[in-house]
């Protein structure tokens, strides 16, 4: 059912837990469809002076693919500019875990919200548009 | 789309590693008895049964004897044993009958518990929909049982049917059958349209008494695949005198309530797999306390588990678990790597997303539903195989708390 990029994650995830100090975290999920995503980000500037993802980390309570992609998407985050990040797709999240089943396919979707809702709080919080 | 090619010849072993299996409730091996009984009639024994020459009376012969083990088994007449294709096809059968049954120009009442199988569910939820019945559900005690009280109270004029499954394939637990044919029968003696008492008995057969007379049941549904016998094969009883209308019409075959070649060599199976349960009765102990060694070296072992449902009540070989902070599927596959095989809620339902609506039923919440695991153990079973999966549980549960991290605060914080 699974691709194995999808259980090596699941297996061995990527920057699992909680960030101390953060600056902001997205949330998304309900008890309900039983996937429940947290992704916790730290800003910094990079070389070229832009606000760029220094630190990220997750935590999931779900299925199998709901903590592959928390996993996935906090790797292909990481290092990016603020910007770029806010423009991954649940299609790239896809894409980078090989075939997703599609009654799962709601999970990719989900981390891309989390992950835009911590951007989207930093921003907020510092005011920038 | 794509299909993707299996990369090993189908019906090759691919996993290398050990494997215990602990899904006895989505379906059994086949018995090597069952199996041997069963070869001749693929090829040797090759005739349709319903033919009169010799061909096929030397099918019909072995049609004939498994029809007799089968009703020796449910203590009825061989003529009230229909051959289906499985239990989905009997459950069908016996709502999409009742939707068709006339009740003095009323609408025909259908009652069902709110944890019957989905392939009971369903049809009855489609034909409500649809308008062709009135359609109670009688909910469930947190335990798991209904209240035959409940079920007496919802009948009405044109109530033409009451399914009430004997045994649950999620929880094990199992309901007051005979208190409840034997109230309805009672109610029918003085009734104009009498009232047909169906009752879904797939996973009770293995364990429990399944006398028809006794539990005062008009139609049993009974599939072979999760006695040891093939799948693809199952039996309605039904008793008679019971109107039902067939939901298969064509060459008349099963005294016209089934249309359909036979499927010789399944029916076969089931007949002998039916007997060998017989034989294997004096093993629910022994099942019993393989699956409380599991239960307790669960319970005691990993924080935050609870068994969904209870034990008494229930049958010897399932327990259902829940695991605060971490969900079902993630459990599956995790213990799936380590090559043991269980389920979350039922095996049909993973292609669905919604959690468990017998857990729903039972008052547990949607996210302990979904943190809801279902053990269920069979006649191969050890109790090594019980001491290896919890030597490798406990942790497996651990990884996947410290996944989940912080949520599970988050969520005491929703309910609170």
């Amino acid at each position: 059912m699974y691709s194995k990029e999808i259980i090596d994650h699941f297996q061995n995830p990527k920057n699992m837990g909680a960030i101390e100090g953060v600056d902001a975290v997205g949330s998304v999920g309900n008890p309900v469809c039983g996937d429940i995503m947290k992704i916790y980000i730290k800003v910094g500037k990079n070389e070229s002076g832009e606000d760029a993802i220094k630190d990220i980390g997750f935590e999931t309570l779900g299925c199998v693919a709901a903590i592959s992609t928390t996993s996935m998407i906090t790797e292909m985050a990481k290092g990016k500019t603020l910007d770029e990040a806010m423009k991954i797709e649940f299609k790239d999240v896809e894409s980078a875990l090989g075939e997703i089943p599609p009654v799962k396919l709601h999970c990719a979707d989900l981390s891309v919200r989390a992950l835009r809702e911590a951007i989207g709080q930093y921003k907020n919080s510092n005011r920038i548009s | 789309m794509t299909v993707a090619i299996p990369a090993v010849p189908l019906g090759k072993v691919t996993h290398p590693m050990k494997e215990v299996y602990l899904d006895y409730a989505a379906t059994t091996p086949v018995s090597s008895e069952v199996m041997s009984e069963m070869l001749p009639y693929f090829s040797d024994v090759y005739g349709n049964p319903s033919s009169i020459h010799k061909a096929g009376e030397d099918a019909a012969q072995g049609v004939r004897l498994a029809r007799s083990r089968v009703a020796n088994f449910l203590n009825c007449d061989p003529e009230e044993i229909i051959f289906t294709s499985g239990a989905t096809e009997g459950n069908n059968s016996v709502i999409k009958s009742a939707t068709k049954t006339q009740v003095s120009g009323e609408k025909p009442h259908i009652v069902i518990s709110a944890v019957e199988h989905s392939s009971v569910l369903e049809p009855a939820k489609e034909a409500a929909d649809e308008g062709l019945v009135d359609l109670t559900i009688i909910p469930v005690q947190p335990n798991g049982r209904v209240d035959s009280d409940l079920i007496l109270q919802s009948i009405r004029p044109e109530t033409v049917l009451i399914s009430i499954m004997y045994a649950n394939n999620e929880t094990g637990v199992i309901q007051p059958i005979e208190e409840i044919g034997k109230r309805i029968a009672e109610l029918n003696k003085t009734r104009k349209n009498k009232i047909v008492f169906h009752t879904d008995a797939v996973q009770a057969v293995n364990y429990l008494n399944c006398d028809v007379k006794n539990l005062d049941v008009d139609i049993m549904t009974l599939s072979a695949h999760k006695i040891y016998g093939p799948k693809g094969v199952g039996v309605l009883l039904v008793k008679k005198g019971t109107l039902i209308h067939p939901l298969l019409v064509g060459g008349g075959q099963e005294y016209g309530l089934r249309a359909g070649t036979l499927n010789t060599a399944g029916i076969v199976g089931i007949g002998t797999a039916i007997e060998q349960v017989q034989n294997y009765r004096a093993e629910n102990e022994r099942m019993a306390v393989v699956r409380n060694y599991l239960l307790d070296g669960i319970l005691s072992s990993i924080d935050g588990s609870f068994l969904n449902g209870s034990r008494e009540n229930s049958l010897p070989n399932i327990a259902n678990v829940r695991f605060e902070g971490v969900e079902g599927e993630s459990v599956m596959m995790a213990l799936n790597d380590k090559g043991f095989f269980v389920s979350t809620g039922s095996a049909c339902a993973s292609e669905s997303l919604s959690p468990s609506h017998v857990l729903l039923a039972m008052g547990l919440s949607e996210i302990d539903a979904h943190g809801s695991v279902r053990f269920s153990i069979g006649r191969y079973t050890e109790e090594k195989d019980i001491k290896e999966l919890l030597s490798v549980l406990p942790e497996i549960i651990d990884r996947l708390r410290n996944i989940s991290g912080s949520i599970k605060e988050d969520i005491k914080k929703l309910v609170t």
